[in-house]
């Protein structure tokens, strides 16, 4: 029997703070272990149908990204099959949200949606922070959701290995989390805050 | 607002105001309102960008060679074409001059995203304004067959391939679950298409899907990482051993030859499904030459692919670079981006300020203090706006001015400038395309017009991609494998102050990044997007941007279902993830339209 093709997919813009949980999560899956090729891990970053094609590929899609539930900040959600696209991305400041349900849509629609789904999901604490990275309970969750992913990847017939020597980056090394909290320009040099001020839909 | 005149157009905000937001089928921060007089005609529009933007901040202190990688971020669609602006940039500010293998392969980067984003743009987010997918329920199978067969040899076109599109489409519809088809004002009078025609739209528009996939593998093959593609300063950073069979990065022949089947495959779905598509639905809307705005006035174009490497003058540039101002069609004027006279940004109704606010600022000069202050004439609160004050600020886009003209930007410009020369690559397209539907040359400034030009375009670039790959093999072969220039890779090689400014024509438009270098480190970033140029607010003149000027004197069939401004505004491509930033309002999915 093929093995089945597995995604790991981190979505979300690391420029807005907790919003680049997703895709710091695939960066420390990668860094850390290795795994069987039939697994693709993934920075989606904030792409809508570019991605079609890697989620039409795969039998089995892991997602990780930043989600708005109203929990308490830095908690973990795990969402599997159909739940998955009703609550993907975090609900006011992701810039990929849409985009992504278009791709599940899309996926549906040419009759090649993934058999299996599963979000892994943590509630941001903070968004507006513009050249920010995660928050400290974000940060928190990222060894928890990589051992969720990892027990998921397992259960998929292809479990990750603890990585010997160096592994070659999936983003660019500019944007590795440490070069980027480490260059970040100071605060009066550059104005951090977009969004507090923008214009809400009307709900009346 | 007093009514006034400016343009050539009247404004008058007296009528019933009719909000819609947000306007973008999937990435949405742009809102729009519009008075409608007492016969339902558009007679004042007002765009504005929702999100405030700030990308340029976060990249001071950096290094220059690495902005690409935070420029490739901003957005979902136009990645590769910011981060392409982006080492254009630090090229022209170190003067560095990169390989003939180098500009072929980033032209064909380039031309493949164009074709990507045009294909996509047409039957993912513009063809359900004309198209009406329920009434493709009612299609019969066989007369759709019959009309696909009349318009093109496209092998997909027997009587079951549609029944079968059309069953599909009834399981969707039935399961409730209508997805990217939710949005739709399905039976609005104002869709002139017949069942058949729908249908044949919408099995297209299924294709399409499937096919676009493929044209992004270009993307893989030249930039490496997936789906944020590499790009270098100095060059392409992908290696080429013809001979080579393994994968080990570099690229052999085996990845060469995909790169030439997807072309092929680019310009046969182009011809025998796209532009016919185009022609038969253009046809049942021809009478509907709304929407034409600036672009019988003022359109501008910076151009983009290089013939040869490192020249960026109009006549080495095969997308047309040039403005035309004030409908003169005889005189297309030279660009000049580091002028400081040409390009300024102001901010009368933007929320920035500027210490003097009557001047405009260029780009080199740019300034980016936000100021959230709304006019007196707002309804509602900061946070909750139920209608805005165009008298005041009104939106987080700046208004760029060329030489204090609003233009419009993108493939319609393109083609007019093109024409203008009397550049025959696209003159003769348009000329014919005008005989097949029987219009005069003027119903190319409308709506209509400007989706008929990205169609026109998107087969232009697919040939031209075709052209590259022939002139890198030809290079190739003779034996120059060199795709990169490192000579001044190092910072110490570079001076201690350097200003440069780099352009691509995006797939929506002109698009400009300016950097100035100090010690090595970047010390101003700013980026002039397509859609700044065409979503832009009103300036100290009180002159109106191109969606706005677009909006105007365009009759709308039912007030409470906007079908025609969106029509209008999905024909400019609007991307406003980076003409300001993050945010989608509430992630709701249905398009919010108040009437007041």
């Amino acid at each position: 029997m093929t093995p089945k093709r597995i995604l790991v997919l981190g979505i979300g813009n690391i420029l807005w703070a907790d919003e680049g949980f997703g895709v710091r999560c695939v960066e420390a899956l990668n860094a850390g272990w290795e795994f069987p090729p039939q697994v693709t891990v993934m920075d989606g970053g904030t792409q809508g149908l570019y991605l079609l094609p890697y989620v039409q590929e795969a039998d089995c899609l892991l997602v990780f990204d930043a989600v708005d539930y109203g929990d308490e900040p830095g908690s973990l959600r795990v969402v599997v099959g159909d739940q998955v696209p009703r609550f993907m991305g975090v609900k006011k400041m992701s810039l990929h949200q849409t985009g992504f349900q278009e791709v599940l849509m899309a996926a549906e629609l040419t009759q090649k949606l993934p058999a299996e789904l599963v979000l892994v999901g943590v509630q941001a604490e903070q968004l507006e922070d513009f050249g920010g990275s995660l928050r400290d309970v974000v940060k928190a969750q990222m060894v928890p959701a990589l051992n969720i992913a990892l027990d998921w990847l397992e259960k998929w017939g292809a479990a990750g290995r603890v990585r010997d020597g160096l592994s070659e980056s999936i983003t660019d090394n500019a944007l590795a989390m440490d070069v980027y909290e480490s260059e970040r320009p100071p605060a009066e040099l550059a104005y951090r805050l977009g969004d507090a001020r923008f214009l809400n839909m009307e709900t009346a | 607002m007093a009514a006034y005149e400016t343009q050539g157009f009247k404004l008058d905000n007296s009528g019933k105001r009719v909000v819609v937001d947000p306007v973008c089928r999937i990435e949405g921060h742009l809102r729009v309102e519009v008075n409608l007089d007492d016969k339902n005609v558009i007679r004042n529009a007002v765009s504005t960008g929702t999100m405030w933007r700030g990308l340029e901040v976060i990249l001071k202190g950096r290094d220059p060679r690495d902005a690409w990688a935070f420029t490739e971020r901003i957005c979902g669609v136009c990645t590769g074409t910011h981060a392409l602006t982006s080492v254009r940039a630090v090229e022209d500010a170190l003067n560095i001059k990169i390989p003939e293998n180098a500009n072929s392969i980033r032209n064909i980067m380039q031309l493949n995203l164009q074709v990507h984003d045009h294909l996509v743009h047409f039957y993912h987010l513009h063809a359900l304004d004309w198209v009406d997918v329920v009434s493709a329920l009612k299609a019969d199978p066989k007369a759709t067959s019959a009309l696909a067969q009349s318009i093109s040899s496209w092998p997909l076109s027997s009587p079951g391939y549609f029944r079968d599109i059309q069953n599909r489409l009834k399981k969707f519809v039935e399961s409730g679950q209508l997805g990217p088809f939710m949005n739709g004002y399905w039976g609005n009078p104002a869709y002139k298409l017949p069942p058949e025609a729908n249908l044949m739209a919408v099995a297209h528009y299924l294709e399409a899907l499937d096919f676009q996939k493929e044209i992004v593998k270009v993307h893989t093959i030249f930039g490496g990482k997936n789906p944020h593609p590499n790009w270098l300063v100095g060059g392409v950073p992908c290696a080429i051993n013809m001979e080579g069979t393994g994968a080990v990065g570099a690229v052999n022949m085996e990845r060469l030859n995909l790169v030439k089947s997807i072309i092929d495959r680019s310009i046969e779905f182009t011809e025998q499904v796209y532009i016919p598509d185009l022609i038969a639905i253009a046809k049942f809307y021809k009478g509907w030459l709304h929407g034409g705005g600036l672009s019988s006035k003022n359109v501008m174009s910076y151009g983009d692919i290089p013939d040869k490497a490192n020249d960026y003058s109009a006549g080495n540039l095969l997308l047309p670079r040039g403005a035309i101002i004030n409908g003169d069609l005889s005189k297309v004027h030279e660009i000049d981006l580091k002028d400081p006279e040409q390009i300024q940004e102001y901010v009368n109704h933007s929320w920035y300020k500027y210490a003097d606010e009557s001047k405009g600022l260029h780009p080199f000069d740019g300034v980016t203090e936000p100021s959230f202050v709304l006019g007196p004439n707002t309804k509602g609160t900061k946070t909750n706006i139920k209608e805005l004050d165009e008298g005041g600020k009104y939106s987080w886009i700046k208004a760029p001015r060329w030489r204090g003209h609003a233009m419009e930007v993108g493939p319609l410009a393109r083609y007019i400038i093109g024409y203008a020369q009397g550049n025959k690559e696209f003159k003769d397209p348009v000329d014919a395309l005008l005989k097949e539907l029987d219009v005069p040359v003027t119903a190319l400034f409308s709506t209509l017009g400007r989706t008929a030009a990205r169609g026109l375009e998107c087969q232009w670039a697919a040939h031209k991609m075709s052209y590259f790959f022939d002139k890198l093999m030809t290079n190739l072969k003779a034996g120059d494998l060199n795709t990169a220039n490192i000579e001044k890779w190092e910072p110490s090689t570079w001076p201690k102050e350097a200003m440069g400014a780099g352009f691509t024509e995006a797939p929506r438009g002109a698009l400009g990044h300016w950097i100035k270098i100090k010690d090595t480190k970047i010390d101003n970033y700013q980026c002039v997007v397509p859609t700044t140029w065409n979503g832009g607010p009103r300036d100290h003149k009180g002159q109106i941007g191109a969606f706005e000027a677009a909006l105007m004197d365009t009759p709308v069939a039912k007030a409470d279902e906007p079908l025609e401004i969106l029509r209008t505004l999905h024909s400019f491509d609007p991307c406003l993830a980076c003409s300001t930033h993050v945010m989608s309002p509430d992630g709701q999915e249905m398009t919010s339209v108040k009437v007041r």
